[in-house]
């Protein structure tokens, strides 16, 4: 398990520096002058030149590249134009919000996603199955932002039951900086009332952000358990009496969810895709929302740190994926 | 004939091919379909925000515009878009995917590891920061989705042409002395078509909704363009009182991504019956 762990970081290595290089290209070729783009639309002169020296503009294109490697490694991406600040400063403060939001609706949607495809393959063909496979096709083709945007119409402004937006009621304190999830600061500095208000807030966009990953997870659940329910060793069990429950929720799931389990790695780029959207509509102050306000205001060092920023994160949650696939399927750890 | 015949017992996928039919329909004649068909770029500010009616099916939006011939309109672009992103995709994405599987070596290693860095970050964020980077315009987005939307392809058809690679009418060919071009395009594409063609009806309904997310954020179709995308973002400050001007731009998203990917399943399920959704 080890050696699989080691080998799977290491081949991860190549595709960071690809995207340190894809990177360097977004903000070295694209631009027709980078230094002016990346110093803002109102810089000075000085400014600009500035940003020329900063980043080498004027010397040979590997010089550059070095130079942007040395400020990766520092973790000095320059200061946002937009809030004045380090952009990795604005980032680490800004990603509890998006972990908070990202997982919260990841854990719903496998809660729910997984049981929901194992129902529609043990009623297979019924009404039930039927109605998963509309809400399945329809969660997919769905535009989340509209979602959102009808949710926000339904529930907050005509019925008045849900906040419109933010993380917490204006009235509630924000609790503790420890961790920077609220849900998680708020039940360790003792006070479940701000806990409830957080997840009041976290409700309409984490159920935005799980539609598409719910649909994916419950199709493949339930494609994989109709497979599996054909297997010689159902039959067998089936044969000889053991309960029905017991066999699909203790060996059929178990040798079913692999597929759905992959799929997790892929959502959550489709997740954080999401998530840009979503914060944007709901007001969520995490990476997703700096990455729209950096955009419109054409803010390119946040773009690009945004950019990095996910890059890594999404790099990372794979390896998770795939040793939790090795886990459940032993035979992957072995092929690599 | 075998095939259609399958395919006509599938009833969802005959749902998807009849909505992306009358969907490219609407878009041909969208100047014909509309009432309003002015209403593109004309405003009429005395009919401002009014409810739906039978003068306004959908209603009107904040500068009087006629919300049904703007849908209507909306098609065109929604679709011409995804088509040229798919297909530009597909023609830079398919010979990669050919090249990398049939000759092997650094080239192959070199494509691939590209694909593998454009697949390291999440399409949309890759193309909103190159939408942003190119200055907003339909282009700069339809140019940001082409450029990384392609990997896709080449993921796929690099999978098909080295398991078709190992084949022995690929080893008879090469044999018989058949030129390397001649293969890969005669013998070996013909057989990752229909991998291409199901990834590519869907990835349709993948590109319009991507497509409608950089125009609501700003980075795409730029007004007065009747883009679905973009109305639903100019309807945001007019709700709750409008509720008509961003519903019916949604559901027109939703209805002809709805049919392309009904039918890339329906297609999925008879060309690749490895995949088949077992019911």
């Amino acid at each position: 398990m080890l050696r699989f762990l080691i080998r799977r970081v290491l081949l991860i290595v190549p595709v960071l520096f690809g995207l340190l290089v894809l990177t360097f290209v977004l903000i070295r070729v694209v631009p027709s002058d980078p230094s002016a783009a990346l110093a803002g639309e109102n810089a000075t002169v000085e400014q600009i030149e500035r940003t020329r020296q900063q980043y080498g503009f004027d010397k040979p294109l590997t010089t550059q590249f070095f130079i942007y490697l040395r400020q990766v490694a520092q973790a000095d991406l320059g200061t946002s134009v937009y809030t004045n600040r380090p952009v990795t400063h604005d980032l680490f403060r800004r990603l509890p919000a998006t972990i908070e939001l990202t997982f919260s609706a990841l854990l719903f949607a496998t809660l729910l996603g997984i049981p929901l495809g194992v129902i529609a393959a043990v009623r297979h063909n019924s009404a039930v199955d039927h109605a998963m496979r509309v809400f399945t096709v329809a969660g997919l083709a769905i535009a989340t932002f509209w979602f959102a945007i009808m949710l926000q119409l339904l529930f907050a402004m005509e019925l008045d039951i849900m906040p419109l937006r933010g993380r917490l009621g204006l009235a509630t304190d924000i609790p503790p900086h420890l961790t920077g999830l609220f849900l998680v600061d708020s039940l360790l500095a003792g006070r479940p009332d701000i806990f409830a208000d957080a997840l009041w807030h976290l409700v309409m966009p984490a159920v935005t952000l799980a539609l598409g990953a719910m649909a994916t997870i419950t199709r493949f659940t339930r494609s994989g358990m109709l497979e599996t329910l054909q297997a010689d060793f159902v039959v067998y069990e089936t044969a000889v009496g053991y309960p029905r429950w017991m066999l699909i929720a203790v060996y059929v799931l178990r040798n079913s969810v692999v597929a759905a389990v992959t799929q997790i790695g892929l959502l959550f780029g489709a997740l954080i895709g999401g998530a840009v959207v979503v914060e944007a509509i709901f007001d969520w102050p995490g990476i997703g929302s700096y990455a729209v306000d950096a955009i419109l205001n054409a803010d390119y060092k946040a773009i690009l740190a945004v950019t990095l920023l996910i890059g890594v994160v999404y790099a990372a949650v794979n390896i998770v994926v795939d040793v939790v696939h090795a886990w459940l399927d032993p035979r992957v750890g072995e092929r690599l | 004939m075998l095939l259609v015949r399958k395919f006509a017992k599938d009833v969802p996928a005959v749902f998807g091919f009849f909505v992306v039919v009358f969907a490219i329909f609407v878009a041909l004649f969208a100047e014909l379909l509309a009432p309003y068909p002015l209403d593109a770029y004309e405003s009429h500010l005395l009919q401002r925000l009014q409810p739906p009616s039978w003068e306004f099916p959908f209603g009107t939006d904040n500068l009087g515009r006629d919300v049904f011939s703007r849908v209507i309109l909306g098609t065109r672009s929604a679709l011409i878009v995804a088509c040229m992103v798919v297909a530009l995709a597909m023609g830079i994405g398919v010979p990669l995917g050919l090249i990398a599987g049939y000759f092997g070596g650094w080239p192959s290693e070199a494509i691939m590891r590209v694909t593998d860095v454009f697949l390291a970050v999440p399409q949309l964020v890759l193309a909103l920061a190159l939408a942003q980077l190119l200055s907003p315009s339909l282009e700069s987005a339809m140019l940001a989705l082409t450029l990384t939307y392609w990997p896709f392809f080449t993921r796929i058809v690099y999978a098909e042409t080295r398991r078709l690679k190992a084949s022995l009418f690929v080893d008879a060919l090469e044999c018989i002395g058949a030129r390397s071009a001649r293969i890969l395009v005669a013998h070996v594409l013909p057989n990752t078509a229909s991998p291409i063609i199901v990834r590519a009806t869907i990835g349709m309904g993948f590109t319009i909704l991507t497509a409608a997310v950089l125009g609501f954020l700003g980075v795409g179709a730029t007004p007065p363009e009747p883009d679905w995308g973009l109305s639903i973002a100019e309807s945001r400050q007019y709700l709750p009182e409008a509720w008509w001007f961003s519903t019916f731009p949604g559901l027109a998203i939703f209805l002809a991504v709805l049919g392309f990917n009904l039918l890339g399943d329906g297609l999925r399920d008879i060309v690749d019956p490895r995949l088949r959704r077992s019911r």
